[in-house]
């Protein structure tokens, strides 16, 4: 292979960039994959803050028991545009940024395959979200029937109603596009000698999840469309009055829903099996495994959905069905934990801030994973269902879950994105502080949830009391967690000290054979690479 | 190293004994008083157990993995990549185990959906009572002996729950798990639950007898229950139904069989005593002094003590035009109830002389000058 060439050949003599100049040149109209995925994290972040600052109400709202601050029906409002706000506008958009950013990198692609949609589905995204916030300022207020929008009660909402199915319906189409892309860029765009099994991991388990995003935000989209009409055009869908089904749309909403909660979870596992193997310095256990297991999950997340609905009284078969499916799910995420272990298992481990988040990922994750497990056990999860518990396990998945997965992300490549490695010792602090906080939040709820604390409710009986303060300082803590880690990131894109191209002495990677910080440009030339680079180059 | 493997087994053998103690302060699932709760109760822990081998298995050697297999320590990194035995040994091992707990998840489930006798053959029900959900409210009809019940939150935990009422939650009795009337059915009998609700989706759960299950306006859910003890257990809405989701507990009093059948005899002399109340005459102040302390119970939570409604959701009755009107409109309304909003047909809720007595109230109060007033028979005649 005597043409190989590696970028730092590629890009000899044209090192300078091509960053056009000024405000609106340079972001408003980019097509670059970098910038968009600088401005998706950028935006996701704004919107973690967003959904955070209304967590931090939930949670001061419920710190004693009686109403001290907000009434229900804004409190309602609260946990409603919480949720959709994570889902829709913090986890997602990060991980398209962090796929934006880095897919192009790791498959050795000059650019996404369609930048200027790219510059599209980005741009979408805040205006999305204002229509979607500018409820907030209604008379009647923001949707307060849950991120789920069950009906009757979504209807009930006034005209916030329309400005919700509009935001949806904006998100879906940024969505759809930004996984047309992630697809078409991975499909076509790989250096000719990259194999589908030569791609990390991260990029197997994106163009994993793409597919699912094609395949139920419409869906999605259907359903709240449903929704519009059967508020303003008098349709019936959902009105059993007027001969419709009210279970019907939480079947339509969780063929959705499911698959989304794995289009959440899956990059961040991609992006633990790139970190964990940097700091143990050793390959990823069982490549090929993971992809299968990847896939495995991904089909399982479409014929599981109704777990989400045990106590809507299916038919004895639907139920059993349903509970051996979802059962089912915890054979390839196991697998992906035992493979994550023995990636670990006689490596030569250092502990630097990705690796630690990566580590409580996978250690928090599973906790989530086995109070999974126990609510799919049908019987029991007619106690489970709506409390407290299973708003433990939704945290437990997706708070040290995904966003631990963005965060050990965005720990492992800002100094490819900024050129600076953040500070260690500040890096730790934020770990430590994130991860007990978020158990000292999180934990708690499992013992209300069993001692039967619904969720979404305002006030509780002061049974409850104690282990809702605990879960309290947990958030705030949390969240101030969360301001640190904005001062964290800004010094280090300020300066710091200059990272090399490799950046961590452990890492294969073809981002790592570009310098820090990635030029504007890279991987200009389309022609082969050098697969000793890559992690699974050679040798899966 | 090996006092540091000492250390971490001496830390989960210490969580595990303090996590057992602490079940009974609240940190377990409930066992309840039903077979069902018991059933769902065993599966809940021997699933957790197996959970916590697992995670001891796992985690352990993850950690054993930090401390030992770390370049501070000078570990060389081994270069293996896969194993394909391993990997079957750890897919064939979860799925074994998933079957352990499928069997026994599966009985459950059929004792709860289809339950059986003890000789195998379909469990007859003794009685059955309907449940209806209404915002934010239950109705419960006894099907077989004609009484219905409207079960709302106690009158002490509503004004103790209202922002800003200075009432410390702590020195209310059951604060928001308390009703005005509760469910009264017999222990030791097998007794059916219909479920459905009129306005939307709402969810009755009694944890104690191990069930939640939603009721689904234009469905008639199914539930069954067998409590063993006399007692008084308490549960929640478990669905989100609006506003006032978190306050519309459920109070199920068990009572023996005997004293279960006086409680019929005195419920159908109550029923009387009301069908009588409807034929009477009634003075205004009669009707304005009933009317106040329905509408405070029934109506207050959305048109407001004061009348002033909270528009645009829940009008302001306070000065309009409509109360104002008309009475035959208002009683239209009041009985019929308005689709697709939170106001209730409550013709189907409350008794004639109730709605009379509400209405009367509203017309007279909150600065409304209609003046005249509303009898129960007039309200029994629309109504027909």
């Amino acid at each position: 292979m005597s043409h190989d060439i590696t970028h730092d050949e590629a890009s000899h003599g044209h090192d300078h960039d091509h960053k056009p100049k000024g405000f609106v040149k340079r972001w408003l109209m980019t097509t670059n994959h970098k910038d968009i995925g600088t401005l998706y994290l950028i935006f996701a972040f704004a919107m973690f803050i967003l959904g955070g600052a209304m967590a931090m109400i939930i949670r001061l709202e419920l710190f004693q028991p009686g109403l001290q601050f907000v009434e229900p029906d804004f409190f309602n409002q609260m946990t409603t545009m919480h949720a959709l706000i994570m889902v829709f506008g913090a986890v997602m958009p990060a991980f398209v940024g962090l796929a934006n950013w880095m897919i192009p990198l790791m498959i050795g692609a000059p650019d996404m395959a369609l930048p200027r949609m790219n510059n599209w589905s980005f741009w979408i995204l805040p205006f999305a979200f204002t229509l979607l916030a500018s409820t907030l300022f209604m008379e009647g207020g923001a949707p307060a029937g849950g991120w789920t929008m069950y009906p009757p009660l979504v209807l009930q909402g006034g005209h916030n109603v329309a400005y919700l199915v509009f935001a949806v319906h904006l998100m879906g189409i940024s969505s759809i596009m930004g996984a047309i892309n992630v697809i078409a860029t991975i499909m076509n765009m790989r250096a000719p000698n990259v194999g589908y099994l030569n791609m990390p991991l991260f990029v197997w388990t994106w163009l994993i999840t793409a597919f699912l995003l094609i395949a139920v935000m419409p869906v999605l989209a259907g359903a709240v469309t449903m929704l519009l009409t059967d508020r303003y055009f008098d349709t019936s869908f959902f009105n059993a009055a007027g001969g419709g089904d009210p279970v019907l749309f939480q079947h339509i909403f969780w063929f959705f829903g499911h698959p989304e909660v794995y289009i959440m979870i899956l990059p961040a596992f991609g992006v633990v099996s790139e970190i964990i193997p940097t700091f143990a310095r050793k390959p990823l256990f069982g490549y090929v495994s993971m992809v299968y297991a990847t896939a495995a999950i991904a089909f399982l997340s479409f014929i599981v959905w109704a777990h989400h609905m045990f106590s809507v009284g299916m038919p004895l078969g639907g139920e059993l069905y349903f509970m051996y499916a979802t059962m089912m799910i915890a054979v390839p995420t196991g697998v992906k934990i035992f493979n994550w272990v023995a990636t670990m298992w006689r490596g030569s481990m250092t502990f630097e801030t990705p690796m630690l988040f990566s580590l409580a990922f996978v250690i928090l994750f599973t906790i989530g994973g086995f109070s999974g497990v126990m609510m799919a056990l049908a019987p029991v999860d007619l106690q489970y269902h709506d409390t407290y518990f299973i708003v433990a396990h939704f945290h437990y998945v997706l708070v040290t879950g995904a966003v631990f997965g963005i965060i050990a992300g965005v720990y492992y490549w800002i100094p490819k994105w900024s050129g600076h490695m953040y500070n260690e010792r500040l890096g730790k602090i934020h770990f430590w502080w994130s991860t007990i906080s978020v158990n000292v939040l999180f934990f708690p709820q499992h013992f209300l949830g069993l001692a039967g604390m619904p969720r979404r409710i305002p006030d509780y009986s002061t049974q409850f009391a104690e282990f809702n303060m605990w879960s309290s300082i947990g958030g705030f803590a949390f969240g101030l967690a969360q301001v640190f880690f904005i001062y964290v990131v800004w010094k280090t894109v300020r300066g710091g000290e200059k990272a090399t191209a490799q950046v961590w002495d452990g890492a294969k990677g073809l981002e790592w054979t570009v310098p820090s910080p990635a030029p504007h440009h890279t991987f200009e030339e389309f022609g082969p690479v050098d697969l000793d680079k890559m992690a699974h180059g050679k040798d899966h | 190293m090996k006092k540091a493997q000492m250390k971490f087994m001496m830390l989960i053998t210490g969580l595990l004994a303090s996590s057992m103690s602490l079940a009974e302060y609240g940190l377990n699932l409930r066992k309840g008083v039903t077979e069902f709760s018991e059933t769902a109760y065993g599966m809940h822990t021997f699933t957790l157990w197996i959970c916590i081998v697992i995670g001891i298995v796992v985690f352990g050697a993850m950690i054993y993995s930090i401390f030992a297999h770390r370049k501070s320590k000078g570990f060389k990194p081994d270069t293996f990549t896969h194993s394909t035995t391993a990997e079957v040994i750890w897919t064939i091992i979860p799925i074994l185990i998933l079957v352990v707990i499928a069997i026994p998840a599966t009985k459950a489930l059929i004792q709860m959906e289809n339950p059986m006798d003890d000789d195998g053959k379909r469990m007859s029900m003794d009685m059955t009572i309907k449940v209806t959900g209404y915002q934010w409210k239950w109705k419960y009809d006894y099907m077989e002996e004609g009484i219905s019940i409207l079960s709302t939150l106690a009158k002490e935990s509503n004004v103790a729950r209202q922002k800003g009422s200075g009432i410390d939650p702590n020195t209310v009795e059951n604060y928001l798990l308390d009703v005005d009337n509760p469910l009264v059915i017999p222990a030791n009998t097998n007794i059916r639950f219909l479920l459905t609700a009129d306005d939307v989706i709402h969810a009755w759960w009694v944890p104690d007898f191990g069930w939640k299950r939603d009721a689904i306006p234009g469905y008639i859910n199914e539930g069954w229950t067998n409590v063993k003890t006399p007692g008084t257990y308490r549960g929640q809405c478990a669905e989100l139904c609006g506003k006032d989701h978190g306050f519309m507990p459920i109070v199920v009093e068990v009572l023996s069989k005997a004293d279960y059948a006086n409680w019929v005899a005195e419920q159908k002399g109550v029923q009387q005593e009301e069908a009588e109340m409807v034929q009477t005459e009634w003075s205004k102040e009669q009707l304005m002094a009933k009317g106040e302390e329905v509408y405070n119970t029934q109506c207050a939570t959305c048109h407001l003590p004061t009348g002033a409604g909270m528009p645009p959701a829940f009008p302001a009755l306070a000065g309009s035009e409509f109360v104002n009107g008309p009475a035959e409109a208002q009683i239209d309304l009041v009985l019929n109830g308005k689709p697709g909003t939170a106001m209730q047909a409550f013709g189907k809720l409350l008794s004639e002389t109730d709605i009379a007595a509400a209405i009367t109230y509203t017309r007279n109060s909150f600065g409304n000058t209609a003046g005249d007033v509303v009898q129960p028979a007039q309200v029994k005649s629309m109504k027909q």
